[in-house]
């Protein structure tokens, strides 16, 4: 079979069994969109803006396990992407990006729409190509492919020259079924001789706590996961990506851990004397203070990157290997084993988990007159029986998804949690409503992140992807101003918008439905109302309390043991708010 | 510490930016790199010398080994090994100090390999620290120009870094 090389691009997301490519077109494209044009197998999703097309692949991955695949232009289509690039790879989200790029002749010219686009995303990618003759490009897009699926998961580019894709030059076809890459051979197993040793380290623990991450997620090994925590009667806390992972509702989780994780996560975790880290990466905001964390603990750590293993945290047993085989390897040795932990020990250490979990540090207002935000994330998840995909933007919203929305499957919760992106919820809601159509999708978001991206709200009625969007309106960049009211004595500096649109009004000229929502009685008859409209995409708008703060919260720079709570135990409700 | 790294990476363009990117981009310092292809022209030898305590050093060699385009490599500070480093000098002479340079250069086992009425250029090859010597050992105001190509190393023994 002889095909130009649009043709060959479009047949590689074919035999890669491509469902939906994200983008928008351009010069330095066109050629290939004219091969989309004559075809129906991958369907082509038009979005508004480039940085959306990144997010909704990418959330499309985070939800199916597949790769998301975006198509830009050259120039700016290239330069859009890198937010979102750069999302996926904070996150190891696997994620293609084809790009167009000005004829192989002209490049290093400063033609018309050229940019740099290997340079620009080399530190945002696992790897990148650029695509040098048409009889490489079915290999590279295999490769691409597999680099960014494989292993540790990213983002990968392949940039196409126009030239490349002339329609005049044919070249055989040829798929290759797999790539050997002589530099590239990521871990699988685990070493044997250091599981056995941290499986004997499991068994000696007198106050153990199991911290997992986005890895569990991306390496689907929450089945296993679960397994080994209850055979161990262990508590276990998710990091923000790694909620999900571990069913929330479950007796042994004890919340998200980190700098608004729960009380008695971040007090297991520095009162611990030995820590799994299954798939986590000891990221600034789980960690706290670096020099204060954990004092007493050994760690065991596996991960498939091994890069990420002693990187800010010294670690006493590495296993390098991915998570699902390495925690099948531990069930089976632990199965074996003889041994058990000390029962008498963990009655203790549950104990006082116990007693930290009485504390209730997620408590908030419930006699408000005003929308608590925290009530509304409640209420989305009585009404949506906690199985909906929660996509998010990046603030106080996020976090209180995070912490009243209890996931108990993984990939439901879809965040930008790394390189923590505005914008993010509502593109990634319509990939995920894309890979799941028979599924509720919500994005949570606030009115400043909504307005990043807010024109997909046109892509989300071309393509009748009806989500639902549950604005928790504070007139204010919530997290923003949380911060400037604890350490810049509440200078609220460019952290209000005097003007916003009427979202209603807003959604009904994209051909939604728009609701506002003012008192906290409405809140759950609006949501019912809302998800009752099956086949609308509705934008609630929820005026909420502008004054209210995420807790607990370990200050920048501060340990697990030093929370800043809502409350003292038994101190009246709340505090003044200035 | 300092640590010399021998890196094979696939002889490809913006290679070379990958490398000396993660180090910018990680705040990883570069005292020298030279790179060269190999005998098999698919593949390039990289050497760097960097300096940092156990964990950076350890994190700069994981960092460089997820790179795809990285094949293998070896931190040569672990083992015995072999370094050298070229140099050229380009050296003011007059008639009252051509016979001093000259013999400094023999004891120093460098070559004179171009000579003008009031210059010489001398070659030399030798571990980083016999070229400082021999530059510490000209006057100040004879150096006209010094090229230096950093260090490269290989390690003793019969193991060799391959694919």
């Amino acid at each position: 079979m002889e095909l130009n090389g649009g043709e060959i691009i479009v047949q590689c997301l074919k035999d890669e069994g491509v469902e939906y490519i994200f983008g928008y077109p351009g010069g330095a494209v066109l050629h290939l969109y004219d091969a989309i044009f004559h075809q129906d197998d991958v369907k082509h999703i038009l979005v508004r803006h480039e940085q959306g097309a990144t997010h909704s692949a990418d959330a499309y991955a985070r939800a199916t396990g597949k790769p998301g695949v975006v198509l830009v232009t050259s120039g700016p289509g290239a330069t859009n992407a890198v937010t979102g690039i750069a999302t996926a790879y904070m996150d190891s989200i696997p994620m293609v990006i084809i790009s167009g790029q000005v004829p192989s002749p002209v490049i290093g010219s400063d033609a018309f729409q050229e940019v740099d686009t290997v340079g620009i995303t080399r530190p945002c990618v696992k790897h990148n190509f650029l695509v040098k003759d048409v009889t490489d490009l079915a290999e590279t897009m295999k490769k691409a492919f597999h680099v960014a699926s494989t292993g540790r998961p990213g983002p990968v580019l392949v940039d196409v020259p126009k030239d490349i894709t002339d329609p005049n030059i044919k070249v055989p076809y040829h798929y290759p079924e797999a790539v050997n890459m002589r530099s590239y051979n990521p871990a699988v197993t685990g070493h044997k001789g250091q599981i056995k040793k941290a499986v004997d380290m499991l068994m000696e623990a007198q106050r153990p706590v199991i911290y997992s991450g986005g890895g569990v997620v991306l390496g689907e090994g929450s089945a296993e996961l679960r397994e080994l925590t209850q055979m161990l009667n262990f508590p276990i806390t998710n990091t923000l990506m790694g909620l999900g992972a571990y069913p929330a509702t479950d007796r042994q989780f004890i919340g998200m851990l980190g700098m608004h994780g729960t009380y008695e996560a971040n007090m297991t975790m520095h009162e611990s004397d030995l820590i799994l880290a299954v798939g986590a990466r000891f990221d600034d905001r789980v960690t706290g203070k670096l020099t204060e964390f954990c004092p007493n603990s050994k760690i065991v750590h596996i991960d498939v990157d091994p890069a990420s293993i002693s990187k800010t945290v010294t670690v006493d047993v590495p296993i390098v290997g991915q998570v699902k085989p390495v925690l099948q390897q531990m069930i089976d040795l632990v199965r074996e084993s003889k041994q058990r932990p000390s029962e008498d020990a963990l009655q203790a250490w549950w104990g006082r988990i116990n007693q930290w979990r009485e504390i209730n540090c997620l408590d908030y207002d419930r006699n408000s007159d005003i929308i608590k935000p925290q009530y509304v994330v409640e209420q989305l998840y009585e009404v949506t029986g906690g199985d909906a995909f929660i996509t998010s933007d990046v603030g106080q919203h996020q976090m209180y998804a995070a912490q009243f929305y209890h996931f108990d499957k993984p990939r439901r919760w879809i965040n930008s949690g790394g390189l923590g992106t505005m914008g993010f919820g509502l593109p990634a809601a319509i990939g995920v409503k894309l890979a799941h159509p028979d599924s509720e999708v919500a994005c949570i978001t606030g009115e400043a992140s909504i307005q990043m991206c807010i024109q997909e709200l046109s892509t989300a009625l071309q393509y009748n992807t009806p989500v639902k969007v549950i604005n928790l309106n504070n007139r204010y960049m919530g997290m923003v101003r949380q911060w400037q009211e604890f350490t810049y004595e509440s200078r609220y500096s460019q952290s209000y918008m005097d003007t916003l649109p009427d979202f209603v009004k807003l959604a009904e000229a994209y051909g939604h439905v728009g609701m506002l929502i003012e008192k906290p009685a409405d809140v759950k008859p609006a949501l019912e109302e809302a998800f009752a409209m099956k086949e609308r995409t509705v934008f609630l708008d929820f005026i909420t309390d502008r004054t209210e703060n995420v807790y607990p919260m370990i200050e920048a720079g501060k340990a697990h043991n030093d929370m800043k709570l809502r409350r003292a135990p038994g101190a009246p409700v709340d505090r003044e708010l200035s | 510490m300092r640590h010399i790294i021998s890196i094979l990476i696939e002889n490809e363009s913006g290679a070379l930016s990958r490398v000396s990117g993660l180090f910018s981009a990680r705040g990883y310092n570069i005292e020298s790199l030279t790179v060269a292809p190999t005998e098999d022209p698919s593949l390039s030898r990289m050497t760097l010398v960097t300096r940092g305590n156990d964990q950076i050093i350890e994190q700069i060699t994981k960092q460089l080994n997820k790179l795809v385009d990285v094949v293998k490599l070896n931190d040569l500070a672990e083992s015995v090994h072999i370094e050298r480093e070229l140099m050229l000098v380009k050296i003011r002479t007059t008639e009252g100090t051509r016979e001093e340079v000259k013999s400094l250069s023999d004891i120093f086992r460098g070559k004179i390999i171009d000579v003008t009425p009031n210059t010489y250029v001398v070659e030399m090859t030798g571990p980083s620290d016999k070229l400082d010597a021999f530059i510490n050992a000209l006057s100040e105001e004879s150096i006209v120009e010094v090229v230096r190509s950093g260090p490269t190393g290989i390690a003793r023994g019969e193991k060799g870094l391959q694919v």
